[in-house]
């Protein structure tokens, strides 16, 4: 027991050590895994940004049914009940004619022309059914339920789903999709990369203290007692490009907050993005750590395996 | 202590065997010298002693070892058992002089305590005392084969192989290195010593075989040694 202790820490100090003693390598080798593990959690950043800014431009896409002013409050109350056991159906809100008056005010409080006309009218507006799709590639299920005779009859017009609007509800839901698809792909693409960059620049490093390595084989030492000081040594350059990595994007948040403090590049929020890496902070720490030393202690065991093989095949 | 018995090694498709039929007894505690011009087949001899190559024919048995049988996670322990002395030294570059010498006593899990106190010994007996924080790369030639020495001795082995251990040193420290090794034969070291070197041959009066194109071609036992 006391001999496998000493042993486990002689492999832990062997592999400090030799960490400062090949301070050049180590450096050459973190500086990939900084860049590569950066480039990781930025688009890891971007993607659920997009992600959580497509998410709020759908949410605000609903499908709006105008009732006929005739309809009573029981024929109401029933269609909205058959409405809602839709399964695409998330929710729906429904609007009195004053209250859908009181909408299209606020909507358009900075056109007073408009609301001077509206005004001199007998309230012109329709009751108002507004109704949250849970996904708008569906959209279409509610639409041949709004089309049946029954309840086509109920309404003073066509639902806003239809025409330009529904077009542009496609779009987006489409873009939608095909921009997560393409984040995930390019996250899983970057981490492959980052993998194999890393992996090759661990085995140069292994590959040029090979003579190293047989020259302790030579000696009677232990596989393991060989290999552990080099896992240990990758696992140093997982932590510390891990850290340096995270405070290299947290400084790049700090910095790019005050001139870009709640203005918006495009899809992207900036805002979005800050508050998502400021809550997500620990997690997404331990997260570059580990994937560091996961990839750091996987590439040294791989790659000093062929120099630790017993060459001494017969004939 | 050391059994081979005709034993062949021919390297991948080479048509001529690096080692042909090659019989030796070395008995516990012996000192032999094995003579041989370079390319005769020595360092073959001390590879498949070592187990870095095997041999493509015959058996080998040393300290009740036989290397047909040995498994390869157990060729470590073989090793342990033997100490070597490397023509090219085969110093760790990383590693200080002292942590060199206490690299091989580490991984027989020796103690720290214990490590403090037998190396400067070992190193004083090559007369290295002051050196233990050099690197490697600061010692010259012979100071780096003294480490490599040390390193070999330290653990006290049954069988201590020598290659070529005078070969980078002038005549008076080629003597203390000889002086060493004798020494430790007296305490109970079986000792293979190749060499080059006339005179030491001459002078040292011990049993001497003499390798020719693969072939021992002479065994005996205090003999004198011509080129």
């Amino acid at each position: 027991m006391y001999r496998k202790w000493i042993t486990f820490w002689r492999i832990v100090r062997t592999g400090v050590i030799n960490f400062f003693r090949n301070a050049s390598l180590a450096i050459a080798a973190m500086a990939v895994m900084v860049v590569t593990l950066s480039i990781i959690l930025l688009s890891l950043v971007v993607n659920t940004t997009l992600s959580g800014t497509i998410k709020q431009i759908t949410d605000k896409i609903d499908v709006s049914v105008y009732l006929k002013d005739e309809v009573t409050a029981n024929e109401r109350r029933e269609f909205i009940q058959k409405l809602e056991t839709l399964p695409n159906v998330a929710s729906t809100k429904y609007l009195s004619k004053e209250e859908a008056l009181e909408a299209y005010r606020q909507e358009n409080i900075n056109n007073p022309d408009l609301l001077t006309a509206i005004n001199q009218t007998d309230n012109p507006l329709p009751a108002t059914i507004r109704i949250k799709p849970k996904d708008l590639d569906r959209v279409q299920e509610i639409q041949t339920f709004l089309n049946q005779e029954e309840n086509k009859v109920l309404q003073a017009e066509e639902p806003s789903y239809s025409g330009d609007r529904k077009e542009a509800i496609d779009k987006i839901s489409h873009a939608a999709n095909v921009l997560q698809r393409v984040g995930i792909a390019g996250i899983i693409l970057f981490a492959v990369i980052s993998v194999l960059i890393i992996f090759n620049t661990i085995q140069m490093a292994i590959f040029n203290r090979r003579d190293e390595i047989s020259i302790m084989r030579l000696l009677g030492a232990n596989t393991w007692y060989i290999r552990g000081p080099f896992v240990v040594e990758t696992i140093m350059y997982g932590i510390i490009s891990g850290l340096i990595s995270i405070l290299l994007i947290k400084s790049l948040f700090i910095a790019s907050s005050g001139p870009l403090e709640a203005s918006s590049l495009g899809l992207l929020d900036i805002t979005y993005a800050q508050r998502y890496f400021n809550d997500h902070f620990w997690i997404l720490l331990f997260a570059q750590i580990g994937i560091g030393v996961i990839i750091g202690a996987g590439s040294s065991i791989i790659a000093t395996r062929r120099y630790l093989k017993f060459k001494a095949p017969k004939k | 202590m050391i059994l081979l018995d005709r034993v062949t090694k021919i390297y991948g498709k080479s048509s001529t065997p690096a080692l042909d039929r090659v019989s030796l007894h070395v008995e516990p505690k012996e000192f032999v010298i094995v003579v041989g011009q370079s390319g005769a087949g020595k360092s073959t001899l001390l590879k498949l002693l070592t187990r870095e190559e095997r041999q493509t024919n015959g058996k080998i048995i040393i300290g009740g070892i036989d290397y047909d049988k040995l498994k390869d996670k157990n060729i470590p322990l073989l090793r342990r058992k033997i100490g070597v002395v490397f023509q090219d030294f085969k110093l760790l570059p990383n590693r200080t002089v002292f942590e060199n010498v206490a690299f091989a006593l580490e991984i027989v899990g020796m103690s720290s305590h214990e490590i403090k106190h037998t190396v400067p010994k070992v190193l004083d007996i090559v007369n290295l005392k002051g050196k233990e924080n050099s690197m490697p790369r600061e010692l010259s030639g012979g100071e780096r084969q003294r480490v490599a020495i040390a390193r070999a001795i330290v653990r006290q082995p049954k069988i201590l192989i020598a290659d070529e251990p005078t070969g980078n040193l002038d005549p008076k420290h080629a003597w203390d290195v000889i002086a060493v090794l004798e020494k430790i034969n007296r305490f109970g070291t079986t000792v293979l010593l190749t060499t080059h070197n006339q005179e030491i041959v001459n002078k040292l009066k011990r049993r001497v075989v003499t390798i020719q194109r693969g072939k021992i071609v002479s065994d005996r036992a205090h003999a004198s040694y011509k080129l």
